[in-house]
């Protein structure tokens, strides 16, 4: 028999960006708010043994025990899907600050092209131009609507960068701290795109260049470079996260808590309004109703999806007869790029930061003409310095074998001998890629795991083979004496570790017909219920999602303040 | 170009300086919290104590079997990781940095166990695209992966695994690595790239995990472990070479 509990204004299911924002902004404005969580509390104080790239990044210290919920995956219908058993594509996170704890810090604006991406490219390339099974939709809102939030969250990380890229989207203000470093690695993929004619600046970074005082008053460290960012947790407190800014701005208010080891299992709906959230302590068992005014999904994509799913708010997407929005455009992310070897010259690649970077946007969006080319999209690429370990990267020439002297001889010689560049590739939504719920396979609450039906199509491959050869020009130029571009793209694996850029399924717009919330991030079927995160995005654009997540979160959490205050639907 | 100056890294004092610590702008948990607390008005900032005695000596003392039972499986295990990393001109092999040693741990606790996997059925083969689908933990593949090793050695060359020639074990290995071996309820390709991922771990962890002896894997590589900060360095243009470290100098001071 359920526990049910006092009830709060707001509740968050999950405690990283999307929760801490929410959080802050109602906490601040006077609602009493609750996060529910279903891993530990943690903060810098945890992360001093984070040095050590076996426990982290290979053993998966921060992420999610598989033995108790994973996701089941097909590449297509026809197969059975079968549970991921084990980490591989994508981690998922878990803990106080999600993802965002264990992220590299590259921090984007989706650019103005994406959020009206269908009418600019039947505009410009007609309506045949990628053909009618890519689910092309505008997002219902436009850049410079959005402008505002990404200012917001880029002032409440403290990003580093320069505004000096032509192509994306006008900011309301410069970057709040100056870049990063430019060490010689990243001066020297400089120098090449600037030689063949191409716009390098450096890269948006939530590793932060000085220490850095935010608007709510929260202190962030100045980055050391060690090489620790990705799959780590900040020891300094000088990689943005939740729970050094967010969080304990939330909690300086008196108006939050924050509930751990409490597993979220299903929303409760009466009528058109969702009344609370069902719950487990993950640490007692017992169960418990949690009411609320208003209930915010704020968990990982694939998370929140699969919330609604099991509640059954909403109408599940289906591929056959098209209805349906939830489940539906999920997209990856599209990663081309190329490897260079440098035969007389060694780099400190060892050091580092997530988002110790240059970029060129040349390639991304709309950049560049695509009339003759068969995708659209692009992607941004990058040279970055994230700091290689030695486990993970072992970086030998084409035919070099796996194992034995050559590899050795060659992993070793070439480990601080050569750079990549790297695109993060646009995904489209296209009709056949979907999430559903499960119909064999079980988490440890008896709940149906997600589904994910997954494939790259030819938009991808060709986007991807493209975007190859131009990092492979790009590495020429930088001197490489010998370069292996991305092996093309065959079918979808989710083996390899590639990228946890997963979005879509819960997608935003104006049409209540191709999407599950609004441009307030409200759900259309219960008004009370907000849903935000990378699930809202209609696809993925040609760059990393959290900075675009965050202003999402921001404009999430004025909707419900607005709501709060007025009830009703925001649109 | 290298330079080949020994550097000590960082100073815990001037780290303290450059994250601004020292002059008040940050309140810091974590590294600096515990170093302000610890050691911020200590010494003379250099480490004195990174020495070898706290990093990874007496290694043989210190290291035994917790998951194989006989010798003669840890040999076979030994020699295949030997194939996989080979001593040469370079530096050690995986029998020296101490690799057997690291996966027997680590086949004796979580990892072995598949404690963060789910494994709940139904089994099914499925395709290569969705990955691991096996009943079997790592520690029931590697047990049995080493027992086919002997067997092929025996139906092949009629000789023990480890009294092969390294071109005769090589043969066998390939044929594992192309999943030309049969096994049970996993496929001997699986089997291999987990022996190979594991040796890799084994060459290259901290050597609190018992294999990088000596911080040789690293030092091979020119990858310095755990150093508090490269902020001084990143925009060095020469090769710089650390004194490596282990995350274990955070607990051995």
């Amino acid at each position: 028999m359920a526990t049910t509990l006092d009830k709060v204004d707001v509740l968050t299911v999950g405690v990283g960006w999307t929760g801490g924002i929410v959080a802050a902004e109602c906490a601040k404005s006077g609602l009493k708010v609750r996060g529910l969580e279903r891993g530990e509390a943690r903060g810098t104080e945890d992360y001093s043994m984070v040095h050590d790239e076996f426990r982290y990044a290979i053993r998966y210290e921060l992420f999610q025990n598989l033995s108790r919920e994973t996701i089941t995956f097909r590449n297509n219908r026809q197969m059975n899907a079968l549970p991921m058993r084990m980490m591989g594509s994508f981690l998922l996170g878990e803990g106080l600050g999600g993802a965002g704890t264990h992220w590299n810090g590259q921090n984007w604006r989706f650019l103005p092209y994406d959020f009206e991406i269908k009418s600019q490219t039947e505009k410009k390339y007609g309506k045949d131009k990628i053909g009618k099974d890519f689910l092309l939709q505008d997002w219902g809102i436009t850049y410079d609507e959005l402008e505002p939030y990404f200012t917001k969250f880029e002032y409440t990380a403290g990003i580093s960068g320069e505004d000096t890229n032509p192509f994306w989207g006008k900011r309301s203000k410069p970057f709040p701290t100056p870049p990063m470093k430019k060490t010689p690695i990243l001066e020297k993929f400089e120098k090449a795109t600037t030689n063949l004619g191409y716009h390098p600046f450096m890269m948006p970074s939530a590793n932060l260049s000085e220490p850095y005082e935010n608007p709510d008053g929260s202190t962030i460290a100045a980055c050391q470079y060690c090489g620790f960012c990705e799959r780590f947790g900040c020891e300094y407190g000088a990689k943005s996260s939740a729970e050094i800014t967010v969080v304990p701005t939330a909690l300086e208010t008196g108006n939050y808590d924050i509930r751990y080891h409490s597993n979220v299992v299903e929303v409760l709906k009466k009528g058109n309004k969702v009344t609370g959230v069902r719950f487990y302590d993950t640490v007692t068992g017992e169960e418990f109703i949690q009411p609320a005014d208003v209930v915010v999904l704020t968990s990982y994509v694939l998370n929140n999806a699969k919330l609604l799913m099991v509640s059954n708010i909403g109408e599940q997407y289906d591929p056959d007869t098209g209805r349906g929005t939830l489940g539906k455009n999920y997209c990856y992310q599209i990663l081309p790029g190329a490897t260079g070897f440098f035969d007389d010259e060694q780099f400190n690649t060892y050091m580092g930061a997530g988002a110790l970077g240059m970029t060129i946007d040349d390639f991304n969006g709309d950049s560049f003409d695509h009339s003759k080319l068969d995708f659209i999209h692009g992607a941004s690429l990058s040279l970055t310095q994230p700091g290689l370990r030695p486990i993970a990267f072992n970086p030998v020439p084409p035919d070099t074998p796996a194992w034995g002297a050559e590899f050795k001889k060659a992993s070793v010689h070439y480990y601080t001998r050569a750079l990549s560049i790297g695109g993060q590739g646009a995904s489209m939504p296209y009709k056949e890629n979907y999430m559903s719920l499960d119909s064999t396979y079980k988490d440890a609450y008896g709940v149906p795991l997600l589904r994910l039906t997954y494939n790259f199509t030819d938009q991808d491959r060709a986007l991807h083979k493209y975007l190859s050869e131009r990092s492979a020009e790009i590495m020429k130029e930088m001197g490489a004496n010998t370069i292996a571009p991305a092996n093309p793209l065959t079918d979808y694996d989710i083996v390899p570790y590639q990228t946890t850029h997963n979005t879509g399924g819960t997608v935003m717009g104006n049409d209540p017909a191709i999407s599950v919330v609004n441009t307030w991030l409200q759900h259309w079927d219960a008004e009370n219920l907000f849903v935000v995160g990378a699930g809202n995005f209609a696809h993925n654009s040609g760059y990393n999602p959290t900075g675009t997540v965050g202003a999402l979160a921001y404009r999430c959490a004025e909707g419900i303040i607005k709501y709060s205050k007025t009830g009703g639907s925001l649109v | 170009m290298s330079n080949e100056k020994e550097k000590q890294g960082v100073s815990r004092r001037d780290f303290l300086k450059t994250t601004g610590i020292a002059t008040g702008t940050l309140i810091g948990g974590g590294i600096i919290g515990g170093l302000v607390g610890y050691n911020a008005n200590k010494g003379s900032g250099k480490n004195e104590k990174t020495g070898e005695t706290q990093q990874g000596q007496n290694h043989e003392i210190n290291v035994g079997l917790q998951h194989f039972k006989t010798m003669k499986s840890f040999n076979i295990l030994s020699q295949a990781t030997e194939r996989i990393l080979p001593e040469d001109d370079l530096g050690p092999g995986a029998i020296v940095l101490g690799v057997p040693y690291f996966i027997d741990n680590q086949l004796a606790g979580a990892y072995g166990m598949n404690a963060k996997e789910y494994m709940q059925g139904p089994f099914e083969d499925g395709a290569v695209t969705q990955g691991y689908q096996s009943r079997l933990t790592r520690a029931q593949i590697f047990d049995q992966g080493i027992a086919k090793l002997e067997e092929e050695a025996q139906s092949r060359f009629k000789k023990g695994f480890e009294e092969l020639e390294p071109d005769q074990m090589d043969e066998i290995l390939t044929a594992f690595q192309k999943g030309e071996v049969k096994m049970e309820a996993v496929t001997s390709m699986f089997f291999f790239t987990l022996l190979r991922q594991a040796t890799l771990e084994g060459a290259y962890s901290d050597p609190i995990y018992n294999g990088n002896r000596n911080m040789e894997g690293w030092k091979m590589k020119g990858f310095p472990g755990h150093q508090y900060s490269y902020a001084k360095d990143i925009e060095s243009k020469e090769f710089i070479e650390y004194k490596p470290q282990s995350i274990s100098s955070m607990t051995h001071k």
